[in-house]
């Protein structure tokens, strides 16, 4: 399986990193499938096989940072086509789909509904409820962390029926999990607990 | 089936293998002369005694006590295992074993589950068919493990056998629903079908409607994809009061399910179809109504299926948990809040599957209650290097603690620590099967990141009983060092991504002298670690090696060493002949010697 340029792009940005800001893991040539050049892979195993004690992927943040993009690799995990395809199957059918959430702002008259699939990350969320309900509110909302001064939390009712704060967990986890958003009067949101 | 069953029952390898038994020299009934009268009687005798002798390793070593022994045992034996389809040509087979009434036969090797074989490669079943029809009329039992099946394949198995009673395929593919048919309709004394993660083309013939047996007592198709007539298989069911296994595919609505159970409440597996709204066709279903079926079925000891589960109808099953043996829910995208009122119930449980989204909560739920648990499986929902994981080292440890009995594990997750397979190592002392695989590649002990040399090492110190092992996650030559010091009932090890040096493939070689199994992906080890196992090759089944450090000098090496090992290169696309490195080596013992229906992409050295 290949992966495209833009696709690991895209990967990057919504990648969560515990590493300090403007820290980058150092470009390294994507390695190419099996069905590519042999000396290639030979190449780009090469760096995978620690040959020292501290493993490259170590890094002081606690996260792992692999030396090459993430590529796929042939057979691995080691799960059987037919499991994969079992789950394939319906997770195509939910991304034909929509992901239609409804979404409250505490004190406005009305809910809006938005299709969580519309947007790639969390910044393009955050815009487009910042512009939904910006009539509603008096300046910029922020859910998210670092947020200063803002007024509202963005908030989301998750599959177990709990109310987290918007932000802690990948997007893609984010999406398969929430059920509602709820735009909460900052006020309201202290105390409110993270993802697990 | 898996053989790691097989042995934790006492069962057995295949024929031991020593330079006597090559060339020829082995006994059997080709060709040799009647023996004396007096001897004639003697045989006859041990005839009357090896009979009574099942497993397949008493028998092999009774068969090596001295050539009248040999053709008593392979006159008496009747059930055949033969664990490499190339090990042994199909004629030869049925010239020493003559009165075979059953046959296990093995194809492609493991790996091939995770594409690293190419297409066409082999494993082509007709071939033993060819063999089977005229040496064994009165052939009972048929199970295939990654073989290509075609459809002309089972018609003619079907037409060619009048007490053909069981037929399994694992994992084989070639055949599809036309091949069923024919199976249906001529077989009719057929007691099992069980077609268990085949692929199988998908020609729209209403198999179903076709039985002809009135005995059935198994039918298990949740591979088959396509729809099937369900008015014909609740007819078939309905007519076969022998019938306790049922597994049925996703395209069983609950409301069908439901009207299949009520024809057999003497079911003990139920695999059910689509467990939820989605199924369509079959109406709605009240969970009380669904509740009602099962309370019905208080034979049930093992429940799997659950796809497009809708989670409010998991409660339907509380009345039969308490007699469940085993539980499969790994294709149910479930929570711990979810499972937990499911497992609380399951205080018999020796076998569940599971999918990691019940995460360490939930495993701990599971160690709390299932004290008699023999195998776990936790399966990941996203089989991906960077998914989130949502097991980890904690759940581990909750079933180490809960679960003593333990003797089978597979494991998939993001995030494991030295300390807690150190503590299953202790805690689980009946192991004999752990598998662990760390999704992500080279990943080291999460909290001291040091590889998993000493995790790994404890489990092959302290599971005296271990017979099959695959590793995962950083890994020095200091694990294999373990592994090769203390792992010596090991049969099966696989390894991934693991290793410094040759050193490690040589521990391994020279350590395990009950290595039978031995497949490698993408670690660094070259010929040098390659001819380090010379001394062992003959008593295994196979070696499987991608992606490593081998060139084509050390394994020709290896086949002029090993005249009746057979060395495979495998290429994925044809290369050009400048080419030293060997990007795929599968190698096994064969009496047959090299195949002729190799491959282009396949240079037998």
């Amino acid at each position: 399986m290949e992966v495209t340029a833009s696709d690991l792009d895209n990967l990057k940005a919504t990648e969560l990193r515990l590493g300090l800001p403007g820290i980058d893991a150092p470009e390294k040539p994507a390695p190419v499938s099996p069905r590519g050049s042999k000396r290639a892979l030979l190449v780009s195993n090469e760096e995978c096989w620690p040959g020292k004690n501290k493993s490259p992927e170590a890094d002081s943040g606690g996260q792992e940072a692999q030396p090459m993009a993430k590529a796929q690799v042939v057979g691995w995990p080691p799960i059987r086509s037919y499991r994969k395809n079992s789950f394939k199957a319906r997770k195509e059918e939910m991304e034909a789909a929509g992901l239609f959430v409804k979404v409250s702002m505490d004190g406005a008259p009305y809910l809006r509904k938005i299709d969580l699939k519309v947007y790639q990350d969390y910044k393009e969320l955050k815009e487009a409820l910042d512009n939904m309900f910006r009539c509603f509110s008096t300046g910029e909302l922020s859910g998210m962390q670092g947020c200063n001064g803002s007024e509202y939390a963005i908030t989301y009712e998750d599959k177990d029926g709990d109310w987290m704060l918007v932000g802690d967990v990948p997007w893609e986890m984010f999406m398969s999990s929430c059920k509602r958003l709820r735009i909460m009067r900052r006020s309201e949101a202290t105390g409110m607990p993270s993802s697990p | 089936m898996s053989e790691d069953e097989e042995d934790e029952r006492g069962g057995g390898e295949g024929k031991r293998w020593s330079p006597d038994l090559i060339g020829g020299r082995e006994g059997g009934s080709g060709g040799a002369d009647p023996p004396p009268l007096s001897d004639q009687v003697l045989e006859n005798v041990l005839e009357n005694v090896l009979q009574f002798l099942d497993s397949r390793r008493d028998r092999n070593a009774a068969s090596l006590v001295c050539r009248s022994w040999c053709r008593a045992e392979a006159q008496t034996r009747r059930d055949l295992f033969i664990g490499n389809c190339y090990a042994v040509s199909p004629a030869r087979a049925v010239e020493r074993f003559r009165r075979v009434r059953a046959l296990v036969l093995k194809g492609k090797p493991r790996f091939a589950d995770f594409s690293l074989v190419p297409p066409r490669w082999g494993a082509g079943f007709y071939p033993w068919l060819a063999a089977l029809v005229p040496a064994y009329p009165w052939l009972e039992r048929l199970c295939l493990k990654r073989m290509f099946v075609s459809d002309d394949d089972l018609s003619l198995l079907a037409k060619s056998f009048p007490s053909f009673r069981d037929l399994t395929l694992i994992c084989c593919e070639g055949f599809g629903t036309a091949g069923l048919a024919a199976i249906a309709e001529h077989c009719r004394h057929l007691r099992v079908l069980d077609l268990i993660e085949n692929d199988v083309e998908e020609e729209m013939v209403d198999w179903v409607s076709r039985f002809s047996t009135t005995s059935l007592e198994s039918l298990v198709f949740d591979c088959v994809g396509c729809a099937v007539n369900l008015d014909a298989l609740e007819a078939l069911v309905a007519r076969s009061p022998s019938l306790r296994r049922l597994r049925v595919n996703q395209h069983i609505s609950v409301g069908h399910l439901r009207r299949l159970m009520a024809r057999a409440p003497q079911l003990t597996h139920l695999g059910t179809g689509s467990f939820g709204d989605g199924g369509g066709g079959g109406g709605e279903v009240e969970v009380a109504d669904l509740r009602a079926a099962f309370a019905a079925s208080m034979s049930l000891e093992c429940l799997s299926g659950f796809r497009d589960l809708a989670s409010e109808y998991l409660p339907a099953i509380y009345p039969v948990c308490a007699n469940l043996t085993s539980l499969n829910l790994s294709f149910a995208d479930i929570t711990a809040e979810q499972l937990r009122p499911v497992i609380i119930r399951c205080h018999n449980l020796q076998t569940f599957w599971v999918l990691d989204t019940v995460g360490d909560e939930g495993l701990l739920a599971v160690a709390a209650t299932c004290k008699d648990l023999r195998e776990l499986r936790v399966f990941p929902l996203d089989a991906s290097e960077d998914s989130e994981g949502s097991v980890s080292d904690v759940g581990l440890v909750a079933i180490s603690q809960g679960c003593r009995n333990l003797r089978s594990i597979l494991y998939f997750c993001q995030r494991m620590t030295n300390a807690a397979v150190a503590t299953m190592s202790e805690n689980c002392q009946e192991l004999f099967v752990f598998r662990l695989c760390i999704m992500g590649r080279h990943r080291p002990d999460h909290l001291t990141r040091e590889p998993m040399d000493e995790g790994f090492g404890a489990i092959v110190m302290n599971c005296k009983k271990l017979t099959r092992l695959a590793v995962s996650g950083l890994l020095t030559d200091k694990a294999f060092g373990y592994i090769g010091k203390y792992g010596k009932l090991l049969r099966t090890l696989s390894v991934a991504f693991a290793g410094n040096s040759d050193l490690a493939l040589r521990y391994v070689l020279e350590g395990c002298p009950k290595l039978q199994k031995l497949e490698i992906r993408d670690s660094p080890f070259g010929d040098a670690g390659l001819l380090s196992g010379i001394h062992h090759y003959y008593n295994m089944r196979f070696l499987w090696m991608n992606s490593c450090k081998l060139s084509i000098r050390g394994c020709k090496e290896v086949a002029r060493r090993l005249p009746h090992l057979v060395v495979e290169v495998i290429r994925d696309k044809l290369e050009e002949d400048d080419v030293e490195a060997v990007e795929k080596l599968y190698m096994y013992r064969s009496l047959a010697g090299r195949r002729d229906d190799a491959p282009p992409f396949v240079e037998i050295l």
